[in-house]
């Protein structure tokens, strides 16, 4: 009962991942993807896999850079690039 | 090279690689078994060392090399960033224009950093003991920070930012984790061997060398992630080119 229960809850979270990721993949904008996915989707959904695996010290590191540092850097470059090319 | 030359390569590059995991994968134990022959010693040498967190002992003290391999990565990265995005001599840097924010998010942000702030300083301190460590409060730390950005704005941040204090603290972080290296040898063992006392199982006294290095690289990982942060947010916002801003003050004094 226990291993079934512990097997369905990695293959929910890795069926997350998979999905997040391929969402995150099919956004083009750069701005939406650092957003939408990166914050709420693959970083959480990476987290909750590594939770469920029992890797709470990987869990932790994702949380931290996948749903703040990485964002926010992919957001800073997008706004130095627009500011660049609309002045172009 | 030519687009053809260039899939061929990719193909051989997949085929290769495609190859090397499948027959990986073929002698791998199976996943979410009972047999650990790594685990188990891993877990048998922590609490030799008196290390609660086996993952904290592996990193610091068993594989503490690896770790310092890593922290220097880290450390190049910010190096090569700092030196990428520095101003050229045909950009100006202009002072950043105070930003308007929803008193709502001012509120969350002020309450929600000293609490950031002492979670990052709390997973620092508690690498021996439970999940975390250095690089994980170390982000945690840093990410509090620059609430203020979000809910300020980026001069409030500066105030409390001396950008060069930091990349000071990134390379006192690095050697510091060199130095306490270097001691174990002085020991008389090995590089980065764990000699100092182990202390008391389970409490903040024990690990011997695990807690100093955790909190060399939370010194590390918080400074090099300000400094990487700081470079990305004054080209983002300070940092333009001498043309915008002359065609700027051309506009001004028509």
């Amino acid at each position: 009962m226990r291993e079934a229960l512990d097997d369905t809850l990695v293959a929910a979270s890795l069926l997350l991942v998979a999905a997040a990721a391929t969402a995150a993949a099919l956004t083009r904008d750069p701005a939406r993807q650092a957003v939408v996915l990166s914050l709420l989707a693959l970083a959480l959904a990476l987290a909750l896999l590594f939770t469920v695996l029992q890797a709470p010290d990987v869990a932790l590191s994702q949380l931290a850079v996948g749903s703040a540092v990485t964002p926010l850097m992919i957001l800073l470059t997008v706004r130095r690039v627009r500011r660049r090319r609309r002045r172009e | 090279m030519t687009r053809r030359a260039r899939l061929w390569v990719l193909a051989a590059g997949l085929l290769g690689t495609a190859a090397l995991f499948a027959a990986a994968c073929l002698r791998m134990p199976p996943f979410g078994g009972t047999w650990h022959p790594y685990g188990d010693r891993a877990v048998a040498a922590a609490i030799a060392q008196r290390t609660a967190n086996t993952v904290s002992s592996v990193n610091f003290d068993q594989r503490a090399l690896d770790t310092l391999g890593e922290e220097s990565i880290l450390f190049a990265a910010v190096l090569g960033t700092v030196v990428l995005l520095r101003r050229t001599p045909d950009e100006r840097r202009v002072a950043p224009q105070p930003a308007s924010v929803p008193p709502a998010l001012r509120r969350y942000a002020i309450t929600v950093l000293p609490l950031a702030l002492l979670i990052g300083l709390y997973v620092v301190a508690h690498g021996q003991l439970s999940p975390g460590g250095g690089f994980q409060g170390g982000v945690v730390v840093a990410t509090a920070l620059h609430l203020l950005y979000i809910g300020v704005d980026h001069r409030a941040l500066e105030r409390v930012r001396p950008v060069g204090l930091y990349e000071l603290a990134d390379g006192v972080g690095e050697g510091a984790y060199v130095v306490l290296g270097a001691a174990g040898l002085l020991a008389g063992s090995a590089y980065l061997a764990n000699t100092l006392p182990h202390g008391t199982f389970n409490t903040l006294a024990s690990g011997g060398t695990v807690p100093l290095l955790n909190a060399a690289v939370g010194m590390e990982v918080a400074s090099a992630v300000v400094v990487l942060l700081a470079r990305f947010l004054a080209q983002a916002l300070e940092i333009v080119d001498e043309k915008t801003v002359d065609e700027k003050e051309e506009k001004e004094k028509e």
